[in-house]
Protein backbone atom coordinates (compact mmCIF):
# COMPACT_ATOMS: atom_id res chain seq x y z
CA UNK A 1 0.00 0.00 0.00
CA UNK A 2 1.32 3.44 -0.89
CA UNK A 3 1.39 5.66 2.16
CA UNK A 4 3.04 8.74 0.71
CA UNK A 5 3.23 10.22 -2.78
CA UNK A 6 5.10 13.36 -3.81
CA UNK A 7 4.04 14.88 -7.09
CA UNK A 8 6.17 17.49 -8.89
CA UNK A 9 7.06 18.70 -5.43
CA UNK A 10 9.20 21.78 -4.92
CA UNK A 11 10.60 22.48 -1.48
CA UNK A 12 12.24 25.53 0.01
CA UNK A 13 11.96 28.15 2.70
CA UNK A 14 11.55 31.91 2.99
CA UNK A 15 10.02 31.94 -0.48
CA UNK A 16 13.09 30.43 -2.13
CA UNK A 17 12.92 27.08 -3.89
CA UNK A 18 15.80 24.83 -2.93
CA UNK A 19 14.87 21.77 -4.94
CA UNK A 20 12.06 21.10 -7.39
CA UNK A 21 10.59 18.38 -9.64
CA UNK A 22 10.70 15.84 -6.85
CA UNK A 23 8.62 12.76 -7.58
CA UNK A 24 8.51 9.66 -5.47
CA UNK A 25 6.26 7.34 -3.62
CA UNK A 26 6.74 5.39 -0.44
CA UNK A 27 5.15 2.01 0.18
CA UNK A 28 4.19 0.65 3.56
CA UNK A 29 7.24 -1.09 5.04
CA UNK A 30 9.63 0.64 2.65
CA UNK A 31 13.13 1.84 3.54
CA UNK A 32 13.94 4.99 1.61
CA UNK A 33 17.28 6.72 1.74
CA UNK A 34 17.47 10.37 0.78
CA UNK A 35 20.91 11.37 -0.45
CA UNK A 36 22.43 14.36 -2.18
CA UNK A 37 25.04 17.01 -1.73
CA UNK A 38 25.01 19.52 1.11
CA UNK A 39 22.37 22.15 0.54
CA UNK A 40 20.49 19.98 -1.95
CA UNK A 41 17.36 20.33 0.18
CA UNK A 42 17.28 17.02 2.00
CA UNK A 43 16.37 18.41 5.41
CA UNK A 44 13.98 20.87 3.83
CA UNK A 45 12.21 18.01 2.08
CA UNK A 46 11.90 16.14 5.34
CA UNK A 47 10.50 19.20 7.07
CA UNK A 48 8.04 19.65 4.24
CA UNK A 49 6.92 16.04 4.60
CA UNK A 50 6.38 16.70 8.29
CA UNK A 51 4.39 19.83 7.60
CA UNK A 52 6.94 22.12 9.22
CA UNK A 53 7.44 23.84 5.88
CA UNK A 54 4.81 24.34 3.23
CA UNK A 55 5.39 22.79 -0.21
CA UNK A 56 6.33 25.57 -2.66
CA UNK A 57 4.79 23.73 -5.58
CA UNK A 58 3.29 20.35 -6.28
CA UNK A 59 1.74 18.15 -3.68
CA UNK A 60 2.32 15.54 -1.04
CA UNK A 61 -0.45 13.01 -0.65
CA UNK A 62 -0.59 10.81 2.40
CA UNK A 63 -2.58 7.60 2.57
CA UNK A 64 -5.99 8.36 3.94
CA UNK A 65 -5.52 6.28 7.05
CA UNK A 66 -2.21 7.90 7.98
CA UNK A 67 -2.61 10.79 10.37
CA UNK A 68 -0.03 13.46 10.94
CA UNK A 69 0.20 12.33 14.54
CA UNK A 70 1.38 8.93 13.39
CA UNK A 71 4.66 10.15 11.96
CA UNK A 72 7.75 9.79 14.10
CA UNK A 73 10.62 12.19 13.58
CA UNK A 74 14.26 12.10 14.55
CA UNK A 75 15.57 15.64 14.04
CA UNK A 76 19.17 16.72 13.88
CA UNK A 77 20.42 17.65 17.30
CA UNK A 78 20.27 21.28 18.28
CA UNK A 79 22.62 23.23 20.55
CA UNK A 80 19.82 23.59 23.05
CA UNK A 81 19.71 19.85 23.59
CA UNK A 82 23.38 19.31 24.21
CA UNK A 83 23.33 20.50 27.81
CA UNK A 84 19.65 20.10 28.55
CA UNK A 85 18.84 18.85 32.04
CA UNK A 86 16.33 16.12 31.31
CA UNK A 87 16.16 12.47 32.19
CA UNK A 88 15.96 9.87 29.44
CA UNK A 89 12.52 8.86 30.61
CA UNK A 90 11.18 12.40 30.35
CA UNK A 91 12.41 12.74 26.80
CA UNK A 92 11.09 9.39 25.62
CA UNK A 93 7.68 10.08 27.15
CA UNK A 94 7.48 13.41 25.36
CA UNK A 95 7.02 11.43 22.16
CA UNK A 96 3.38 10.96 23.15
CA UNK A 97 2.77 14.71 23.07
CA UNK A 98 0.82 14.64 19.84
CA UNK A 99 -1.55 11.99 21.06
CA UNK A 100 -2.37 13.72 24.33
CA UNK A 101 -4.35 16.67 23.12
CA UNK A 102 -5.17 18.77 26.16
CA UNK A 103 -4.79 15.98 28.69
CA UNK A 104 -2.09 17.26 31.05
CA UNK A 105 -0.46 14.03 32.21
CA UNK A 106 0.70 10.73 30.74
CA UNK A 107 -1.39 7.67 31.46
CA UNK A 108 -0.33 4.23 32.53
CA UNK A 109 -0.49 2.77 29.02
CA UNK A 110 1.84 5.43 27.67
CA UNK A 111 4.35 4.90 30.44
CA UNK A 112 4.34 1.18 29.72
CA UNK A 113 4.80 1.76 26.01
CA UNK A 114 7.64 4.18 26.66
CA UNK A 115 9.35 1.51 28.74
CA UNK A 116 8.95 -1.02 25.95
CA UNK A 117 10.42 1.40 23.44
CA UNK A 118 13.37 2.04 25.72
CA UNK A 119 13.92 -1.69 25.89
CA UNK A 120 13.78 -1.97 22.11
CA UNK A 121 16.43 0.72 21.90
CA UNK A 122 18.45 -0.94 24.67
CA UNK A 123 18.43 2.11 26.90
CA UNK A 124 16.06 0.88 29.63
CA UNK A 125 18.87 0.94 32.18
CA UNK A 126 19.51 4.60 31.42
CA UNK A 127 15.93 5.73 32.14
CA UNK A 128 16.84 7.94 35.11
CA UNK A 129 20.10 9.17 33.63
CA UNK A 130 20.58 12.70 32.43
CA UNK A 131 20.48 13.19 28.69
CA UNK A 132 23.51 15.47 28.55
CA UNK A 133 25.72 12.85 30.19
CA UNK A 134 25.06 10.20 27.54
CA UNK A 135 27.30 9.39 24.61
CA UNK A 136 26.30 10.47 21.13
CA UNK A 137 25.04 7.02 20.20
CA UNK A 138 22.99 6.74 23.37
CA UNK A 139 21.48 10.16 22.78
CA UNK A 140 20.39 9.15 19.30
CA UNK A 141 18.79 6.01 20.68
CA UNK A 142 16.88 8.09 23.21
CA UNK A 143 15.56 10.29 20.42
CA UNK A 144 14.69 7.18 18.39
CA UNK A 145 12.76 5.77 21.32
CA UNK A 146 10.90 9.05 21.53
CA UNK A 147 10.09 8.93 17.83
CA UNK A 148 8.80 5.40 18.33
CA UNK A 149 6.40 6.69 20.96
CA UNK A 150 4.98 9.02 18.35
CA UNK A 151 4.57 6.40 15.64
CA UNK A 152 4.10 2.79 14.82
CA UNK A 153 4.12 3.30 11.07
CA UNK A 154 6.40 5.92 9.61
CA UNK A 155 9.75 7.20 10.85
CA UNK A 156 11.56 10.16 9.34
CA UNK A 157 15.23 10.28 10.29
CA UNK A 158 17.47 13.27 9.64
CA UNK A 159 21.07 12.06 9.54
CA UNK A 160 20.81 9.78 12.53
CA UNK A 161 24.45 8.66 12.50
CA UNK A 162 26.23 12.00 12.18
CA UNK A 163 29.11 12.33 14.59
CA UNK A 164 29.07 8.74 15.77
CA UNK A 165 32.04 6.42 15.74
CA UNK A 166 31.93 3.56 13.20
CA UNK A 167 30.90 0.85 15.62
CA UNK A 168 28.05 2.84 17.16
CA UNK A 169 27.03 3.77 13.64
CA UNK A 170 26.67 0.13 12.62
CA UNK A 171 24.74 -0.62 15.79
CA UNK A 172 22.33 2.21 15.10
CA UNK A 173 21.83 1.08 11.50
CA UNK A 174 21.05 -2.40 12.75
CA UNK A 175 18.52 -1.03 15.21
CA UNK A 176 16.82 0.93 12.47
CA UNK A 177 16.83 -2.18 10.29
CA UNK A 178 15.16 -4.06 13.12
CA UNK A 179 12.41 -1.45 13.24
CA UNK A 180 11.98 -1.75 9.50
CA UNK A 181 11.71 -5.52 9.80
CA UNK A 182 8.98 -4.97 12.36
CA UNK A 183 6.98 -3.18 9.67
CA UNK A 184 7.80 0.47 10.30
CA UNK A 185 8.38 2.50 7.16
CA UNK A 186 11.69 4.35 7.22
CA UNK A 187 12.63 7.52 5.38
CA UNK A 188 16.18 8.51 6.19
CA UNK A 189 18.58 11.24 5.18
CA UNK A 190 22.12 10.01 5.10
CA UNK A 191 25.57 11.29 4.27
CA UNK A 192 27.06 7.88 4.46
CA UNK A 193 26.20 6.38 1.08
CA UNK A 194 27.92 3.03 1.28
CA UNK A 195 26.41 2.15 4.62
CA UNK A 196 22.89 3.28 3.90
CA UNK A 197 23.00 1.46 0.56
CA UNK A 198 23.33 -1.78 2.46
CA UNK A 199 19.99 -1.30 4.12
CA UNK A 200 17.85 0.89 1.84
CA UNK A 201 15.25 -0.51 -0.51
CA UNK A 202 14.71 2.72 -2.43
CA UNK A 203 16.93 5.69 -3.03
CA UNK A 204 15.90 9.29 -3.53
CA UNK A 205 18.70 11.45 -4.88
CA UNK A 206 18.14 15.20 -4.67
CA UNK A 207 20.01 17.46 -7.00
CA UNK A 208 19.64 19.22 -10.36
CA UNK A 209 18.08 16.07 -11.72
CA UNK A 210 16.45 14.24 -8.90
CA UNK A 211 16.27 10.51 -9.07
CA UNK A 212 14.01 7.99 -7.42
CA UNK A 213 14.16 4.24 -7.80
CA UNK A 214 15.16 1.02 -6.19
CA UNK A 215 18.66 0.63 -4.89
CA UNK A 216 19.65 -1.49 -7.90
CA UNK A 217 18.27 1.04 -10.35
CA UNK A 218 20.14 3.80 -8.60
CA UNK A 219 23.45 1.96 -8.67
CA UNK A 220 23.14 1.48 -12.43
CA UNK A 221 22.02 5.02 -13.17
CA UNK A 222 24.33 7.80 -14.38
CA UNK A 223 23.58 9.92 -11.32
CA UNK A 224 24.35 7.06 -9.00
CA UNK A 225 27.71 6.33 -10.59
CA UNK A 226 28.72 9.96 -10.67
CA UNK A 227 27.67 10.63 -7.11
CA UNK A 228 29.41 7.63 -5.64
CA UNK A 229 32.59 8.59 -7.49
CA UNK A 230 32.33 12.04 -5.97
CA UNK A 231 31.87 10.54 -2.54
CA UNK A 232 34.88 8.31 -2.94
CA UNK A 233 36.99 11.25 -3.98
CA UNK A 234 35.87 13.17 -0.93
CA UNK A 235 36.68 10.28 1.32
CA UNK A 236 40.18 9.98 -0.12
CA UNK A 237 40.81 13.62 0.58
CA UNK B 1 16.60 41.15 66.23
CA UNK B 2 13.58 38.85 66.35
CA UNK B 3 11.65 41.56 68.14
CA UNK B 4 12.49 44.05 65.45
CA UNK B 5 11.37 41.56 62.83
CA UNK B 6 8.12 40.82 64.66
CA UNK B 7 7.49 44.53 64.96
CA UNK B 8 7.91 45.07 61.24
CA UNK B 9 5.84 42.03 60.32
CA UNK B 10 2.83 43.53 62.05
CA UNK B 11 2.62 46.23 59.43
CA UNK B 12 0.43 45.39 56.49
CA UNK B 13 2.85 46.95 53.99
CA UNK B 14 5.58 44.56 55.06
CA UNK B 15 3.20 41.62 54.82
CA UNK B 16 2.12 42.75 51.37
CA UNK B 17 5.71 43.10 50.27
CA UNK B 18 6.50 39.58 51.46
CA UNK B 19 3.46 38.01 49.81
CA UNK B 20 3.97 39.78 46.51
CA UNK B 21 7.72 39.26 46.57
CA UNK B 22 7.45 35.53 47.14
CA UNK B 23 4.74 35.09 44.49
CA UNK B 24 6.65 37.05 41.89
CA UNK B 25 9.78 35.08 42.65
CA UNK B 26 7.86 31.83 42.27
CA UNK B 27 6.39 32.77 38.89
CA UNK B 28 9.58 34.20 37.47
CA UNK B 29 11.61 31.16 38.47
CA UNK B 30 9.17 28.78 36.77
CA UNK B 31 9.44 30.83 33.64
CA UNK B 32 13.20 31.11 33.98
CA UNK B 33 13.83 27.42 33.41
CA UNK B 34 12.24 27.54 29.97
CA UNK B 35 13.82 30.85 29.04
CA UNK B 36 17.33 29.85 30.08
CA UNK B 37 17.12 26.50 28.31
CA UNK B 38 15.77 28.07 25.16
CA UNK B 39 18.70 30.52 25.20
CA UNK B 40 16.40 33.40 25.93
CA UNK B 41 17.93 34.60 29.17
CA UNK B 42 18.18 38.07 27.74
CA UNK B 43 14.53 38.41 26.94
CA UNK B 44 13.74 39.33 30.53
CA UNK B 45 16.34 42.04 30.40
CA UNK B 46 15.12 43.39 27.08
CA UNK B 47 11.48 43.42 28.11
CA UNK B 48 12.17 45.08 31.41
CA UNK B 49 13.88 47.91 29.58
CA UNK B 50 10.85 48.20 27.36
CA UNK B 51 8.71 48.37 30.47
CA UNK B 52 10.98 51.11 31.82
CA UNK B 53 10.53 53.10 28.61
CA UNK B 54 6.78 52.67 28.76
CA UNK B 55 6.76 53.68 32.41
CA UNK B 56 8.59 56.91 31.66
CA UNK B 57 6.13 57.73 28.91
CA UNK B 58 3.25 56.96 31.27
CA UNK B 59 4.75 59.29 33.85
CA UNK B 60 5.10 62.05 31.26
CA UNK B 61 1.50 61.57 30.17
CA UNK B 62 0.50 61.87 33.80
CA UNK B 63 -1.27 58.52 34.04
CA UNK B 64 -2.06 57.68 37.64
CA UNK B 65 -2.05 53.94 37.04
CA UNK B 66 0.87 53.36 34.72
CA UNK B 67 0.12 49.61 34.37
CA UNK B 68 -2.53 50.54 31.81
CA UNK B 69 0.18 51.60 29.41
CA UNK B 70 3.15 49.56 30.57
CA UNK B 71 1.50 46.14 30.45
CA UNK B 72 0.13 46.28 26.89
CA UNK B 73 3.36 47.72 25.51
CA UNK B 74 5.44 45.04 27.20
CA UNK B 75 3.10 42.29 26.05
CA UNK B 76 3.29 43.49 22.46
CA UNK B 77 7.08 43.57 22.56
CA UNK B 78 7.20 40.13 24.13
CA UNK B 79 5.03 38.72 21.37
CA UNK B 80 7.16 40.42 18.73
CA UNK B 81 10.34 38.99 20.20
CA UNK B 82 9.18 35.46 20.92
CA UNK B 83 6.78 34.72 18.14
CA UNK B 84 8.92 35.29 15.10
CA UNK B 85 10.61 32.11 13.89
CA UNK B 86 12.29 30.46 16.85
CA UNK B 87 14.95 28.93 14.69
CA UNK B 88 16.55 32.26 13.92
CA UNK B 89 18.44 32.58 17.17
CA UNK B 90 21.08 35.03 16.09
CA UNK B 91 18.59 37.55 14.83
CA UNK B 92 16.57 37.20 18.02
CA UNK B 93 19.67 38.09 19.96
CA UNK B 94 20.22 41.30 18.06
CA UNK B 95 16.53 42.18 18.13
CA UNK B 96 16.43 41.97 21.91
CA UNK B 97 19.56 44.08 22.30
CA UNK B 98 18.20 46.68 19.88
CA UNK B 99 14.80 46.89 21.49
CA UNK B 100 16.16 47.11 25.00
CA UNK B 101 18.59 49.97 24.42
CA UNK B 102 16.09 51.85 22.29
CA UNK B 103 13.47 51.67 25.01
CA UNK B 104 15.97 52.62 27.68
CA UNK B 105 17.25 55.64 25.78
CA UNK B 106 13.80 56.73 24.71
CA UNK B 107 12.41 56.38 28.22
CA UNK B 108 15.15 58.42 29.81
CA UNK B 109 14.96 61.02 27.06
CA UNK B 110 11.22 61.40 27.56
CA UNK B 111 11.40 61.77 31.28
CA UNK B 112 14.28 64.21 30.93
CA UNK B 113 12.63 66.50 28.40
CA UNK B 114 9.11 66.50 29.76
CA UNK B 115 9.82 65.92 33.40
CA UNK B 116 7.83 67.80 36.01
CA UNK B 117 9.55 66.10 38.89
CA UNK B 118 12.09 67.90 41.00
CA UNK B 119 14.10 64.79 41.59
CA UNK B 120 14.54 63.21 38.18
CA UNK B 121 17.55 61.04 38.92
CA UNK B 122 15.84 59.78 42.06
CA UNK B 123 12.76 58.78 40.05
CA UNK B 124 14.79 57.06 37.38
CA UNK B 125 16.84 55.27 39.98
CA UNK B 126 13.68 54.01 41.65
CA UNK B 127 12.33 52.60 38.41
CA UNK B 128 15.64 51.01 37.55
CA UNK B 129 16.40 49.47 40.92
CA UNK B 130 12.99 49.10 42.50
CA UNK B 131 13.75 50.22 46.05
CA UNK B 132 10.54 51.54 47.53
CA UNK B 133 7.69 50.62 45.21
CA UNK B 134 7.40 47.16 46.78
CA UNK B 135 6.64 48.80 50.12
CA UNK B 136 3.93 51.05 48.75
CA UNK B 137 1.65 48.33 47.38
CA UNK B 138 -2.08 48.77 47.62
CA UNK B 139 -4.41 45.98 48.60
CA UNK B 140 -5.80 45.67 45.05
CA UNK B 141 -2.31 45.20 43.69
CA UNK B 142 -1.67 42.41 46.15
CA UNK B 143 -4.88 40.68 45.08
CA UNK B 144 -4.09 41.10 41.42
CA UNK B 145 -0.66 39.66 42.00
CA UNK B 146 -2.12 36.66 43.82
CA UNK B 147 -4.63 35.93 41.08
CA UNK B 148 -2.01 36.21 38.37
CA UNK B 149 0.36 33.94 40.24
CA UNK B 150 -2.32 31.29 40.60
CA UNK B 151 -2.97 31.53 36.86
CA UNK B 152 0.73 31.20 36.05
CA UNK B 153 1.26 28.26 38.38
CA UNK B 154 -1.84 26.50 37.03
CA UNK B 155 -0.61 27.06 33.49
CA UNK B 156 2.69 25.47 34.40
CA UNK B 157 1.11 22.45 36.02
CA UNK B 158 -1.43 21.81 33.28
CA UNK B 159 0.95 22.36 30.41
CA UNK B 160 4.06 21.04 32.09
CA UNK B 161 4.68 18.30 29.54
CA UNK B 162 3.96 20.59 26.63
CA UNK B 163 6.39 23.13 28.04
CA UNK B 164 9.02 20.43 28.31
CA UNK B 165 8.41 19.27 24.78
CA UNK B 166 8.52 22.70 23.21
CA UNK B 167 11.60 23.66 25.21
CA UNK B 168 13.52 20.52 24.46
CA UNK B 169 12.73 20.13 20.79
CA UNK B 170 10.55 22.60 19.01
CA UNK B 171 10.71 20.91 15.63
CA UNK B 172 9.69 17.57 17.04
CA UNK B 173 6.85 19.18 18.97
CA UNK B 174 5.65 20.85 15.80
CA UNK B 175 5.97 17.62 13.85
CA UNK B 176 3.75 15.68 16.23
CA UNK B 177 1.14 18.41 16.08
CA UNK B 178 1.73 20.55 19.18
CA UNK B 179 0.56 24.07 18.59
CA UNK B 180 3.96 25.63 19.19
CA UNK B 181 3.00 29.10 17.98
CA UNK B 182 -0.02 29.32 20.23
CA UNK B 183 2.17 28.16 23.06
CA UNK B 184 4.75 30.86 22.39
CA UNK B 185 1.99 33.41 22.22
CA UNK B 186 0.70 32.50 25.68
CA UNK B 187 4.22 32.25 27.02
CA UNK B 188 5.15 35.73 25.85
CA UNK B 189 2.05 37.21 27.48
CA UNK B 190 2.95 35.51 30.74
CA UNK B 191 6.54 36.71 30.54
CA UNK B 192 5.41 40.27 29.99
CA UNK B 193 2.97 40.15 32.91
CA UNK B 194 5.58 38.70 35.24
CA UNK B 195 8.16 41.25 34.25
CA UNK B 196 5.83 44.16 34.82
CA UNK B 197 4.97 42.72 38.23
CA UNK B 198 8.56 41.90 39.07
CA UNK B 199 9.64 45.45 38.31
CA UNK B 200 7.81 46.51 41.45
CA UNK B 201 9.96 44.16 43.45
CA UNK B 202 13.44 44.58 42.07
CA UNK B 203 13.22 47.34 39.48
CA UNK B 204 13.75 47.00 35.77
CA UNK B 205 17.51 46.52 35.72
CA UNK B 206 17.42 43.56 38.08
CA UNK B 207 14.37 41.70 36.79
CA UNK B 208 16.33 39.24 34.72
CA UNK B 209 18.26 38.19 37.81
CA UNK B 210 15.02 36.88 39.31
CA UNK B 211 14.34 34.95 36.13
CA UNK B 212 17.72 33.39 35.43
CA UNK B 213 19.47 32.82 38.76
CA UNK B 214 17.13 30.24 40.33
CA UNK B 215 17.06 28.26 37.09
CA UNK B 216 20.83 28.36 36.73
CA UNK B 217 21.34 27.40 40.37
CA UNK B 218 19.07 24.38 40.19
CA UNK B 219 20.65 23.25 36.93
CA UNK B 220 23.90 22.79 38.84
CA UNK B 221 22.17 20.37 41.18
CA UNK B 222 19.51 18.48 39.25
CA UNK B 223 19.61 16.27 36.20
CA UNK B 224 15.95 16.07 35.26
CA UNK B 225 13.61 18.74 33.99
CA UNK B 226 11.15 18.10 36.80
CA UNK B 227 13.91 18.34 39.40
CA UNK B 228 15.23 21.56 37.94
CA UNK B 229 11.78 23.16 37.75
CA UNK B 230 10.79 22.32 41.31
CA UNK B 231 14.18 23.16 42.77
CA UNK B 232 14.29 26.47 40.97
CA UNK B 233 10.88 27.43 42.37
CA UNK B 234 11.98 26.51 45.88
CA UNK B 235 15.28 28.37 45.62
CA UNK B 236 13.60 31.45 44.24
CA UNK B 237 10.96 31.57 46.97
CA UNK B 238 13.53 31.12 49.72
CA UNK B 239 15.81 33.77 48.23
CA UNK B 240 13.02 36.30 47.84
CA UNK B 241 11.69 35.69 51.34
CA UNK B 242 15.03 35.91 53.08
CA UNK B 243 16.15 38.75 50.84
CA UNK B 244 13.17 40.89 51.79
CA UNK B 245 13.60 40.10 55.49
CA UNK B 246 17.29 40.96 55.36
CA UNK B 247 16.60 44.21 53.58
CA UNK B 248 14.04 45.16 56.24
CA UNK B 249 16.42 44.38 59.07
CA UNK B 250 19.52 45.87 57.52
CA UNK B 251 17.78 48.74 55.78
CA UNK B 252 19.23 47.83 52.40
CA UNK B 253 17.39 48.26 49.08
CA UNK B 254 14.97 45.37 48.58
CA UNK B 255 15.70 44.52 44.95
CA UNK B 256 19.45 44.50 45.24
CA UNK B 257 19.32 42.43 48.42
CA UNK B 258 17.07 39.78 46.89
CA UNK B 259 19.32 39.54 43.86
CA UNK B 260 22.34 39.41 46.15
CA UNK B 261 20.91 36.40 47.96
CA UNK B 262 20.16 34.80 44.59
CA UNK B 263 23.77 35.25 43.52
CA UNK B 264 25.00 33.82 46.79
CA UNK B 265 22.80 30.73 46.42
CA UNK B 266 24.02 30.31 42.86
CA UNK B 267 27.59 30.31 44.15
CA UNK B 268 26.76 27.65 46.72
CA UNK B 269 24.94 25.51 44.14
CA UNK B 270 27.82 25.84 41.74
CA UNK B 271 30.27 24.61 44.37
CA UNK B 272 27.96 21.75 45.33
CA UNK B 273 27.57 20.80 41.69
CA UNK B 274 31.33 20.75 41.21
CA UNK B 275 31.85 18.66 44.33
CA UNK B 276 29.13 16.23 43.39
CA UNK B 277 29.99 15.95 39.73
CA UNK B 278 33.69 15.79 40.49
CA UNK B 279 34.49 17.73 37.34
Amino acid sequence: MTILTANQLAVGYDGKIVCDHINFQVEEGDYVCIIGENGAGKSTLLKTLLGLNQPMEGSIVFAENLQKKEIGYLPQQTIVQRDFPASVEEIVLSGFQGKMGLRPFYNHKERKKAKENMETMQIADLAKKCYRELSGGQQQRVLLARALCATERLLLLDEPVTGLDPRTMVELYQLIQKLNDAGITIIMISHDISMSMQYAKHVLYLGHHSFFGTKEEYEKSEIGKKFSQLQEMEEKE
Amino acid sequence: MMEKLAFYLQHPFVQYALIVGVLIALCSSLLGVTLVLKRFSFIGDGLSHVAFGAMSVAAVLGLTDNTVLVLPVTIICAILLLCRGQNTQMKGDAAIAMLSVTALAFGYLCSNIFSTSANLSGDVCTTLFGSISILTLRKEEVWMCMVLSVVVVLFFILFYHKIFDVTFDENFARAVGTKVDAFHFVLSIIIAVIIVLAMKLVGSLLVSALIIFPALSSMRLFQSFKGVTICSAVISVICAFSGILISILAGTPVGATVVGVDVLVFGVCWCLGRLHGGE
